[in-house]
């Protein structure tokens, strides 16, 4: 029930064999060590665990390993380039778009994913791309303003 | 959240090699589409498939495609996503998109299929009554050969469809409607996001602006009984009517009859009846004005 695959993390390709039943939010967090990614539910409701898989953001505690064989994937390990915060990281650390930070990791994908199709989303927008993506400290207003503020920063 | 336990995966690259996996490996094997349906169910409800057969290698059943008869066609992997934000769907059947969008998290639509939507079977599938609003039928493949059916007839009760185990949904297709068709859908749920639907209602006619008449209408419902359902009387009472407040409530006040809801944890049956009514009537009316031009402006149309 193992099965050989390949796939590219964060740019660099990776090639193991997993267990077809492995969710990828464990492949990532305890066989490649990749912990930036964080379990909420479980269930696709939190949007905690959002990865990009194949440029698109998706739940990673409800994809089976054993589908993944070809794909591109980027964690929150891949969204900073060289030693510098991406500039949606930027914002969030200086508006204080995060309080317990624990549905941070999810909110940048979901974010990095807007801003990517979107260049100057309105607020509506930004609520509605990150409607999948729960904060229990209830931070939504500061997570929407730094959102604003990283497509300003991305515009530039 | 519990983890899944081990079991064989295939992934096969044609239809006939899918289908036969399942006949040949016998009982308690399970198509994958997206998986937002099945592994939530294999760590949430405890389903444990003997082995899953991944749809995704094979090849012609994702995307969406105007047919030389200017219907549309849909293919069962395509995602909730795709449909929500394909230029077609959007322009022509605005709503279509609308129900998509309904479904879950960007997340979750990126994943979700409507092959899968439709398998479930589940009542408030929100696609569901959009489709059937729009006269969409449903293809079906095997290794001994495909078969169509109208989608309304796909259903046949909470998860339970038409097919046998080794049958696949291959495709849906919208057929070709009136240049004068307007639709809406309405999804009841006291959360904006991420909530099931309490009420589900699709409306479809064909509307002459110039005497507002209405004709072909179709109102399906869905989440108030074991399939999405047609409100057969509704649509009657609605038939070549001139579109009004007074006209709407009534087919509205007809289609509340006609649903058959439960009392569960999200609402008491008297509570989902009483929202068929209003709900019914508020889609007849605005369907006549076009789709909400944003996410907002829906949510006000809809009290």
């Amino acid at each position: 029930m193992n099965k050989p695959i390949q796939f590219t993390l964060n740019g660099k390709s990776v090639s193991r064999t997993v267990p077809n039943h492995r969710l990828l939010l464990d492949l990532l967090r305890d066989e490649i060590g990749m912990t930036g990614t964080k379990e909420g539910c479980g269930t696709g409701d939190c949007g905690a665990c959002t990865v990009s898989v194949n440029g698109k953001p998706v739940n990673s505690c409800l994809i089976l390993s054993g589908e993944l064989d070809g794909a591109d994937i980027t964690t929150i390990e891949g969204l900073k380039i060289g030693p510098e915060l991406h500039p949606i990281q930027q914002a969030f650390v200086q508006d204080g778009g995060a309080q317990c930070g624990y549905c941070t990791p999810g909110m940048l994908m979901m974010s990095k994913a807007l801003l990517d199709g979107n260049k100057n989303p309105t607020d509506e927008e930004i609520r509605y791309a990150l409607s999948g993506n729960l904060c229990r400290c209830t931070g939504y207003a500061k997570i929407v303003q730094a959102v604003k503020d990283a497509a300003a920063i991305m515009r530039k | 959240m519990k983890r899944t336990e081990a079991f064989e995966m295939y992934q096969p690259r044609t239809l006939v090699e899918a289908s036969r996996l399942l006949k040949d490996n016998g009982p308690g094997g399970r198509f994958l589409a997206g998986g937002t349906d099945l592994v939530i169910a294999m760590k949430e409800k405890g389903l444990l498939p003997k082995y899953i057969v991944d749809l995704k290698r094979v090849p012609g059943l994702t995307g969406i495609r105007e047919n030389k008869d200017k219907g549309i066609t849909i293919g069962a992997l395509t995602t909730m996503y795709e449909i929500e934000t394909a230029a077609l769907i959007k322009k022509k059947y605005p709503f279509l998109a609308q129900s998509a969008a309904e479904v879950g998290s960007i997340q979750i639509r990126n994943r979700a299929t409507i092959g899968g939507n439709m398998s479930n079977a589940t009542p408030s599938a929100d696609t569901a009554p959009a489709l059937i609003a729009l006269n969409a039928t449903a293809k079906v493949a095997s290794a001994s050969g495909e078969w169509t059916l109208p989608l309304q007839d796909f259903f046949r009760g909470p998860g339970q469809n038409a097919m046998n185990a080794d049958e696949i949904l291959t495709e849906i297709t919208i057929p070709k409607t009136a240049a004068n068709l307007v639709g809406e859908y309405i999804k009841f749920s006291p959360r904006e996001m991420m909530d099931l639907a309490y009420v589900g209602v699709a409306v479809a006619y064909n509307f002459s602006k110039k005497d507002k008449q209405c004709s072909n209408v179709r109102i399906v419902l869905g989440a108030v009984a074991p399939t999405p359902i047609r409100a057969w009387r509704a649509e009657a009472a609605m038939e070549g009517q001139v579109l009004s407040e007074a006209v709407a409530a009534k087919a509205g006040d007809i289609a509340a009859q006609e649903a058959k809801p439960i009392s569960d944890v999200r609402s008491s049956a008297d509570y989902r009846r009483a929202m068929v009514g209003a709900m019914t009537k508020r889609a007849l009316m605005n369907a006549s004005v076009g789709p909400a031009k944003s996410w907002y402006q829906r949510r006000e149309r809809r009290y």
